[in-house]
C-alpha cells in the first residue's frame, strides 16, 4: 500500500520519556539522520539533573526537541508539532507546550492506573477530552516491542529497553529519515554485545514497518534539505564546538593546551572531550577541585603552555582568586563558564545567562579581565579561537561565558578549512629587554609592549631571563616588591587600560536593520542569539521594522557601542537573568536601554520575544507622552 | 596502563634526569637573587635559604630549568631570594599550580616552598592529591607550629592547649603530625629535617631532589617572634642527643647519650622505645626507607609524645613509583586519536556534502 507523502517546510520533534527511557540517545540518533539528509536543524536536550529520579515521575522527565527545516533555522523552536510522550509523566510534564492540532504519540502500556496517579491523573487522559484539541497516536509500544522481540533469547526486561528504538524506527519512517546511519551506530555501539545488538536493530525496523503497514499512520511527511551554503559538514554540540576551539587556538598559537578542570554540570563534556585528543598534544588534568584546576592550569601558562580550566558558575565562584592572581601577573589563561541557574547549586541542567556580572567583577580588587560570548552551537569553536587569541596576545585571563542552551544543543556545522584559520602565535621573551642606568642589559618582567600593555612572557628554561613574580604588587617595570602607592595606582590603572584596549582590536558592533528606518534596536548577548534573530524576522515578515545587533565581546565592548545605543529610540536587551548587560550598558553609556527578562531556566520562545519587539514599536510610534512602557521587566 | 617501547616510566631515571645539566661551575652566589631578605633577624628561615643557595650548586642544573612556587605565608617569600625562576602564588596553591608547571615541563625541577598553614590548612587538599598522584616536586614545609605572617595564631600543627591570640584560652583542635599525613597519603618520598642542622638538611634535600616524584620534607623551623623555642628540646646539645632519632637506611633505629635507647616491636605488634640490652640488641628495628608497606614508617612518626622525645628525622620513606608526569607524557605519545590532524580531528566521522 503506498501512503501518501506530505510535504513540510519545518517540523519539531519532542521526545520525551522517563530519564533511563533513553531519549537523549533516541534524540541524538534522530537528529544525526536528519543532520545526514541535509535539513538545517537546531536542538534542545532537557533533562533532570537526578540521573534517575523516582520512575513515572514529573521530576524524572527527560526530553529532546529537535527543530528540523528545508531553509536555515535559528532554534529549536517554541512548541512542537509532534510529541512522543513514553509514559503518562511525560505527557503531563510536556502538554502544556503543544499547539492546537500537534501530534501526540503515547506508549498505552505505560498508562496504567500506578503510572496515572503518580503524576495526578485521576482519569486516564487518554479516555477523557484532555487530548482532544491533539491528533493522538495510542500505540502499545511496549508490547509492540516486546512481541517484535519474541524470537530473541531476552529477558522481557531487556526487550522492553528496545521500545526507544521502536518509537525512533516509526519516527524515522513518519519523517522519511534513512535508517543506514542508526543500524551502523547500533552494530557499532553494541558491537560486544550480539544479543542486544541485533534486538536494537530488530527493534528499530519493527518501528519502521509498523508506521508503514498499519492503518493507524496514513500519511508520512516528507522535509526537503535545506539550502546552505555548499561544503562539507558535520552536527556538532557547542560543548563539542567548543572544544574543537581550543585545540585549535592552541594549534594556531603553537603552544601544548593544558585543561585543568573538576566535573561540573553542564561542562563536563568540555573535559570529557578534550581527554580523548591526547594525540593533539592536549593535556587534560582531572583535578581534585575546582581551585586546583584553574591553579595547575595557570602553573602551566607560567611554564608556557595555554591553561585552560572549564566549569560552571559554582566552579568559578571557587577559581576566583586564582583568576585574581592570573590578573596580577598577566599570564594568558582561558576560563570557560558554561552557566546554569544560580544562585548556590541553583538548576544544573537548566540554562541562565546569570554570570556575566560575576565574570566582570566577581574577584578582589580592581580586577579586569577580557570576557567573550558564544552565540550559537557552532560559534563556541570560533569564540573559543577568539579566547585564546585575546588571551595570548594581551597575556591576560579571558572568561568565555557559554551556556547550558549552547552547550547541549546541536546544529549542522560548515567544516572550516584549517589552512584559513588565522596564525595566532606571540613569541615567548627570549633577551634582555632593559638597559640599567650602569649599562647593563637586564630583563624587566612588567616592561611593557606599548602598544598592547601586554608583557613579555619569560618562560622558564630561558637563560639569563630568571625572574621571580606573585600576587602581590609589582613594581612597574622590573616587578619586583612594591608598597609605593603611585605605583599601584599606575599598575591598576594599566592593567585595566590593557583590557580597555582590546576595544581597538576587535570588531565593530554590526547592526541589522534591512530597512534603515527602525527605531527600536534589540541587542542581546551569547545564546539568545538564535531567537532573537527568529524573533525579528518574524517581525520584519508582518511589516515591523526592528534593528537587531549582538554582542560577542562582553569586555571590553566594541568602541562603538555608545554610538549604536544611542542611535535608536529604545533599545530592547533580552536576557536570561534580572538585567545585567542591561546595568553595564546603562552605567557606562547612561543609555535607558530596557530589560525583558526570564530566568525559568528555559531560552526565550520566539513568540514571547516577538511580542516584546511589536510592543515596544507599538509604543515607540504611538502619540506621544508615553502612558506606559510595555514590555519591562517581567 | 599500557606501556610503550620506552623505559619504565619513572622507574629508568632519576628526578633530574630530564633537567638540563650546567657546564658552567656554580656557586652560591648564583642562586642568590638581588633582593634584600627580609625575615625576622634571627628567622629558621635564614638557615634554610643559606642551605638551599649552598647545596643547589652540587646538583649541577642549569638555574634556568629551576622553579621555586610557594604559596602565602613567612616561608613563600622563599622564591624572591632565589635567582631562579619563582612564582610566589596564593594561600595553600602552591601544590596544585606546581602540579600544571610540572606536567607540562619536565624539564623543570620544581620546588615548593610552603608552612604549617599554608600546606596543611587551607592548603591541605592540595597537598595530600600531589602526594598521591606522586607529581615530580619538592616540596619543603617549614613548620613552626604558628602563624608567623598574621601575627600569632596557633596553626594546625600547634599542640592542644595553645594559647594565642585566637585562643586566649587554649586551642581545642588536635594537631597533624606533617610525616604520618604524607604517610597516609601514600607519598613517595617523607622525611624530615630541622633548620639548624646544616648537614642533616642539606643530606635530606639532596635525597628529595633524587627522588622521582612527590617529595615532602617537613623541616623543623623556629619562629623567634612568635613561638620561640618551639623545636628546642631538639636542638639543644644535650636534650638532643636524649630526644632526638636520627634514621639512617639499612641500620638499627638507636639513639640516646650514649646510643642506650632503640626502637624495637613489641608483643602487641606496635613499636616502641626500649632500653638497649645484650638480650634485645638484636631485635632493635633495622631501618627500611624502601620497604612498600609504609606501616613501619608510619609507627616511626608516632612516636614522639608531647615532650618530642623520640622524635625521628631522616627519611621515613623513599620508594619509587612512575610519577604522575612521565605517565602523563606517556598517553600523550600513545593516543594517536585523530593523530596529530587538527582537519581530521574537524570532520570527525559523520559528515555530509552539500553542492
Amino acid at each position: 500500500m503506498d501512503k501518501q507523502v506530505q510535504q513540510l517546510d519545518r517540523v519539531i520533534i519532542r521526545f520525551a520519556g522517563d530519564s533511563g527511557d533513553g531519549m537523549q540517545l533516541t534524540g541524538d540518533r534522530f537528529t544525526a539522520e536528519t543532520a545526514n539528509f541535509g535539513n538545517d536543524l537546531a536542538t534542545w536536550p532537557n533533562f533532570p539533573a537526578e540521573i534517575r529520579a523516582p520512575a513515572g515521575t514529573l521530576a524524572g522527565v527527560s526530553s529532546f526537541q529537535l527543530h528540523f527545516a528545508d531553509h536555515d533555522i535559528m532554534t529549536p523552536g517554541d512548541a512542537p508539532n509532534v510529541l512522543v510522550a513514553m509514559n503518562p509523566a511525560a505527557l503531563r510534564a510536556n502538554l502544556h507546550d503543544l499547539p492546537r492540532g500537534a501530534m501526540v504519540i503515547v506508549d498505552t502500556d505505560e498508562f496504567t492506573k500506578r503510572n496515572l496517579s503518580k503524576v495526578g491523573y485521576s482519569v486516564s487522559p487518554l479516555e477523557d477530552n484532555t487530548l482532544q484539541a491533539y491528533h493522538v497516536h495510542a500505540l502499545a509500544l511496549t508490547q509492540l516491542t516486546v512481541d517484535a522481540l519474541s524470537s530473541f533469547e531476552l529477558s522481557r526486561k531487556d526487550a522492553e529497553r528496545a521500545k526507544n528504538m521502536f518509537a525512533l524506527g516509526l519516527l524515522s519512517w513518519l519523517y522519511g529519515r534513512p535508517a543506514e546511519g542508526t543500524e551502523k551506530f547500533l552494530r557499532d555501539k553494541f558491537a560486544r554485545k550480539p544479543d542486544i545488538r541485533d534486538a536494537n536493530i530488530a527493534a528499530f525496523k519493527a518501528g519502521w514497518n509498523y508506521g508503514e503497514t498499519t492503518e493507524d499512520f496514513a500519511v508520512s511527511y516528507s522535509v526537503a534539505p535545506a539550502k546552505m551554503p555548499g561544503g562539507e559538514y558535520r552536527n556538532i554540540t557547542g560543548n563539542t564546538a567548543l572544544s574543537y576551539g581550543l585545540i585549535a587556538g592552541a594549534q594556531l598559537a603553537k603552544l601544548p593546551l593544558f585543561l585543568g578542570a573538576y566535573p561540573i554540570t553542564p561542562a563536563s563534556d568540555i573535559l570529557h572531550e578534550l581527554s580523548k585528543h591526547k594525540g593533539m598534544g592536549v593535556r587534560t588534568f582531572q583535578a581534585e577541585d575546582e581551585i586546583a584546576g584553574v591553579g595547575a592550569a595557570l602553573g602551566a601558562s607560567f611554564g608556557g603552555a595555554l591553561g585552560v580550566t572549564s566549569t560552571s558558575g559554582p566552579g568559578v565562584v571557587l577559581k576566583a582568586e586564582t583568576i585574581g592572581l592570573a590578573v596580577s601577573l598577566e599570564l594568558p589563561l582561558v576560563i570557560v563558564d558554561v552557566q546554569r541557574g544560580g544562585p548556590s547549586t541553583g538548576l544544573p541542567t537548566k540554562t541562565e545567562q546569570s554570570d556575566l556580572l560575576m565574570a566582570m567583577f566577581g574577584r578582589n580588587g580592581e580586577c579586569p579581565l577580557a570576557i567573550v560570548a558564544p552565540q550559537s552551537p557552532t560559534d563556541c569553536f570560533d569564540t573559543a579561537i577568539e579566547a585564546i587569541r585575546l588571551a595570548t596576545k594581551y597575556r591576560t585571563p579571558v572568561m568565555l561565558l557559554s551556556d547550558g542552551y549552547i552547550a547541549n544543543g546541536s546544529e549542522p556545522w560548515l567544516i572550516p578549512d584549517v589552512t584559513q584559520l588565522p596564525d595566532l602565535q606571540t613569541p615567548f621573551a627570549t633577551a634582555a629587554n632593559h638597559e640599567t642606568e650602569n649599562g647593563d642589559r637586564v630583563f624587566w618582567p612588567y616592561k611593557r609592549d606599548p602598544k598592547t600593555l601586554a608583557r613579555p612572557w619569560a618562560i622558564p628554561g630561558t637563560p639569563g631571563l630568571e625572574h621571580r613574580i606573585g600576587g602581590i604588587e609589582k613594581a612597574d617595570g622590573h616587578g619586583n616588591i612594591s608598597y609605593d602607592p603611585a605605583n599601584h595606582d599606575l599598575m591598576t590603572r594599566t592593567r585595566q587600560a590593557k583590557i580597555d584596549g582590546i576595544a581597538n582590536d576587535i570588531p565593530k558592533l554590526a547592526v541589522d536593520d534591512p530597512s534603515g528606518k527602525a527605531k527600536v534596536l534589540i541587542l542581546g548577548w551569547g545564546s539568545t542569539y538564535g531567537p532573537i534573530g527568529a524573533a525579528c524576522r518574524r517581525v520584519r515578515l508582518s511589516g515591523g521594522e526592528i534593528a537587531s545587533a549582538h554582542l560577542r565581546h562582553l569586555n571590553p565592548f566594541p568602541e562603538n557601542t555608545g554610538e549604536v545605543l544611542r542611535s535608536y529610540d529604545r533599545v530592547i536587551v533580552p536576557e536570561m537573568n534580572l538585567g545585567q548587560l542591561s546595568m553595564l550598558l546603562r552605567a557606562k553609556y547612561l543609555v535607558d536601554v530596557m530589560g525583558f527578562n526570564k530566568v525559568q531556566g528555559l531560552p526565550f520562545s520566539i513568540e514571547e520575544l516577538e511580542t516584546a519587539i511589536t510592543d515596544v514599536i507599538a509604543s515607540v510610534n504611538a502619540p506621544k507622552p508615553r502612558t506606559r512602557r510595555p514590555a519591562g521587566d517581567r | 596502563m599500557p606501556r610503550d617501547d620506552s623505559p619504565p616510566i619513572g622507574l629508568g631515571y632519576k628526578s633530574l634526569s630530564l633537567v638540563p645539566k650546567t657546564e658552567v661551575k656554580q656557586s652560591t652566589k648564583d642562586f642568590k637573587s638581588d633582593q634584600e631578605v627580609r625575615w625576622c633577624p634571627g628567622c629558621g628561615d635564614y638557615a634554610i635559604l643559606a642551605a638551599v643557595q649552598g647545596f643547589m650548586p652540587d646538583l649541577g642544573l642549569k638555574k634556568e630549568n629551576v622553579v621555586w612556587v610557594s604559596g602565602i605565608g613567612c616561608s613563600s617569600r622563599f622564591p624572591y631570594y632565589m635567582d631562579t625562576y619563582g612564582l610566589h602564588s596564593i594561600h595553600g596553591r602552591a601544590p596544585a599550580i606546581a602540579t600544571g608547571l610540572s606536567a607540562t615541563r619536565p624539564d623543570l625541577s620544581v620546588w615548593v616552598v610552603t608552612g604549617d598553614g599554608d600546606a596543611l590548612s587551607i592548603g591541605g587538599n592540595h597537598l595530600i592529591h600531589a602526594l598521591r598522584r606522586n607529581v615530580n616536586l619538592k616540596i619543603l614545609l617549614f613548620n613552626n607550629r604558628i602563624y608567623g605572617l598574621t601575627k600569632g595564631q596557633y596553626s594546625p600543627t600547634s599542640e592542644i592547649g595553645k594559647v594565642t591570640k585566637s585562643t586566649p584560652l587554649g586551642s581545642l583542635d588536635a594537631p597533624f603530625n606533617p610525616v604520618s599525613l604524607a604517610l597516609g597519603a601514600e607519598a613517595t618520598f617523607v622525611a624530615r629535617t630541622l633548620d639548624s642542622d646544616r648537614k642533616h638538611l642539606v643530606e635530606v634535600l639532596r635525597a628529595a631532589a633524587e627522588h622521582p616524584g612527590t617529595a615532602l620534607v617537613e623541616i623543623y623551623q623556629n619562629c623567634n617572634i612568635f613561638n620561640d623555642g618551639a623545636w628546642e628540646i631538639l636542638k639543644d646539645p644535650e636534650g638532643s642527643k636524649r630526644a632526638l632519632i636520627r634514621l639512617q637506611h639499612g641500620e638499627p633505629i638507636r639513639f640516646g647519650p650514649d646510643n642506650e635507647r632503640g626502637v624495637m616491636r613489641l608483643p602487641n605488634g606496635t613499636i616502641d622505645v626500649v632500653e638497649v640490652t645484650p638480650e634485645n640488641e638484636s631485635q632493635i628495628l633495622v631501618h627500611d626507607a624502601h620497604a612498600e608497606d609504609p606501616g613501619v614508617a608510619f609507627a616511626l612518626s608516632r612516636l614522639p609524645d608531647l615532650t618530642l622525645d623520640k622524635t625521628p628525622i631522616g627519611v621515613f620513606r623513599d620508594v619509587v613509583r612512575p610519577t604522575y608526569d612521565a605517565l602523563m607524557a606517556s598517553q600523550l605519545r600513545q593516543n594517536t586519536n585523530s593523530a596529530g590532524d587538527l582537519q581530521r580531528m574537524l570532520r570527525g566521522t559523520d559528515t555530509w556534502t552539500v553542492n
